[in-house]
């Protein structure tokens, strides 16, 4: 079997991944618990930090990725941006329930209650999680054109995104600030998220390729059948 | 035909069709009324309704009645597929959108009218001391929901699965609507009297949402009616 150049970016990828995989552990349990707002030491659960921050991230990151692809799918007729847009949207939904598992979690412990409705983060992320939830099944039950609506879908979820995040400024939130994350961290903390961040962007970036393979493939598949029937070869 | 001409005169002709048959708007007044009835049933506890809860209702029952009008009036043009006609106009697809959007909206403007003395009177609350700042908040709602519900009933009209996807697709997008909405209109019935800085703030918000989704609307209905 020959090994073509992107095969031997995915592998490299998947050895970093790998390789933070086995650091990270020691680093993140290494790292000292920042101090609560009461000056206490953070509870033990605030070691979800390094999980539940960067599978955020990759959450959001990935509606965009989705938008982006969508917006070429539409404007373009782009296959591959449609592949690009359902890779994403399904990554949404995987990086989603990373984020809305240890979210509550941690708030548990230190706010002593699961979920806060009237946060805007936490409402965010359900209602963008539950929009890519609905691109699936749009996609999957749409019958013909089904993916043009979802792409339509996920335009106005990334539209969502920053017009909530603006009103952030007006609608209080108890979640940490990003700023946390910005400096004031301890320098061991620090190293152990930005390793736990890079490893989840990788893994991300990995992923989100195999799954665009994965739907090219797929598309090919479709052509070479039509082709295939068109010959007349499928007949008995 | 200018853009603007031909939007008026598609939402001309749906208003004409209503007047004369008056089955969407009838339709959308009672079952709002059923809805509320059903909200009545279920949150009235020894004749008083739960504190806080008219105002999500009221906005809950604009979404509900919103759905059914926005798939009745849309089936009407798959009926004798006039839908394809009204693709095929020599007119900007846009305006199509714009002139659908205007009917949705005077549709749903004539259930509200039904739709909020009712909740005003089931659920005892002075929704009608502010006039002014209700109607506005309701006015800037109606138009984010039509505008989401219109962009996807227009393109679900030949799906078959039409009547399940609408209210899928539509709902997760217009959250954030019916949040601000409610809190807007949560801030109007304050037992303490309105909040209108909140108010104000929450028209604001619904503002900022209307404008997002008409342009983004506008952009791509184009492409989503497109057929191949």
């Amino acid at each position: 079997m020959k090994l073509r150049t992107l095969d031997l970016v995915f592998l490299a990828g998947a050895l970093l991944v790998a390789a933070a995989m086995v650091l990270a552990p020691g680093w993140i349990v290494d790292a000292p618990l920042p101090m609560a707002s009461g000056g206490m030491a953070m509870a033990w659960t605030q070691k979800i930090f390094y999980f539940h921050v960067p599978a955020a991230w990759c959450t959001f990151l990935s509606v965009f990725v989705c938008a982006a692809g969508s917006v070429l799918h539409l404007a373009k007729r782009s296959r591959g941006g449609d592949a690009l847009a359902v890779a994403a949207a399904e990554l949404v939904v995987v990086f989603g329930i990373c984020t809305l598992v240890t979210g509550p979690l941690w708030a548990r412990k230190e706010w002593g209650v699961w979920w806060v409705w009237k946060d805007v983060r936490l409402v965010t992320t359900l209602i963008l999680w539950i929009t890519f939830i609905a691109y699936l099944f749009v996609r999957r039950y749409g019958g013909p054109g089904a993916e043009r609506l979802a792409s339509g879908l996920a335009l106005f979820g990334a539209v969502n995104v920053p017009i909530v995040y603006i009103s952030v400024f007006f609608w209080r939130t108890q979640h940490p600030k990003a700023t946390v994350v910005a400096g004031g961290l301890d320098p061991k903390m620090r190293a152990a998220f930005w390793l736990s961040f890079a490893a989840f962007t990788v893994l991300y970036l990995l992923l989100l390729g195999v799954r665009i393979r994965l739907e090219r493939a797929r598309h090919r598949l479709d052509e070479l059948h039509v082709a295939a029937d068109e010959a007349g070869l499928l007949d008995p | 035909m200018s853009f603007f001409r031909a939007a008026f005169t598609i939402a001309g002709k749906d208003l004409r069709v209503e007047l004369r048959g008056r089955e969407v708007v009838v339709a959308m007044a009672f079952f709002s009324a059923l809805v509320l009835l059903l909200f009545a049933f279920a949150f009235i506890r020894e004749g008083k309704a739960a504190p806080d809860a008219a105002a999500g209702i009221l906005w809950i029952t604009i979404a509900l009645s919103g759905t059914l009008g926005l798939s009745r009036a849309f089936d009407r043009e798959r009926e004798s597929d006039t839908i394809a006609a009204l693709l095929l106009a020599p007119i900007d697809r846009g305006a199509i959108y714009l002139g659908k959007l205007v009917g949705i909206i005077a549709f749903m403007a004539l259930t509200l009218a039904v739709a909020t003395p009712l909740v005003a009177l089931l659920f005892d609350v002075p929704l009608f001391l502010h006039p002014g700042p209700l109607i506005l908040l309701l006015a800037l709602g109606t138009l984010g929901f039509s505008a989401v519900g219109s962009l996807f009933a227009g393109t679900l009209v030949r799906n078959r699965a039409r009547h399940v996807l609408l209210g899928i697709l539509v709902y997760p997008i217009i959250v954030p609507v019916l949040i601000a909405g409610a809190r807007g209109t949560q801030a109007l019935l304050l037992v303490e009297g309105a909040d209108f800085d909140a108010v104000w703030l929450w028209a604001k918000i619904l503002a900022l949402f209307d404008v997002a989704f008409v342009i983004l609307a506008l952009w791509v209905f184009e492409p989503l009616v497109a057929s191949d």
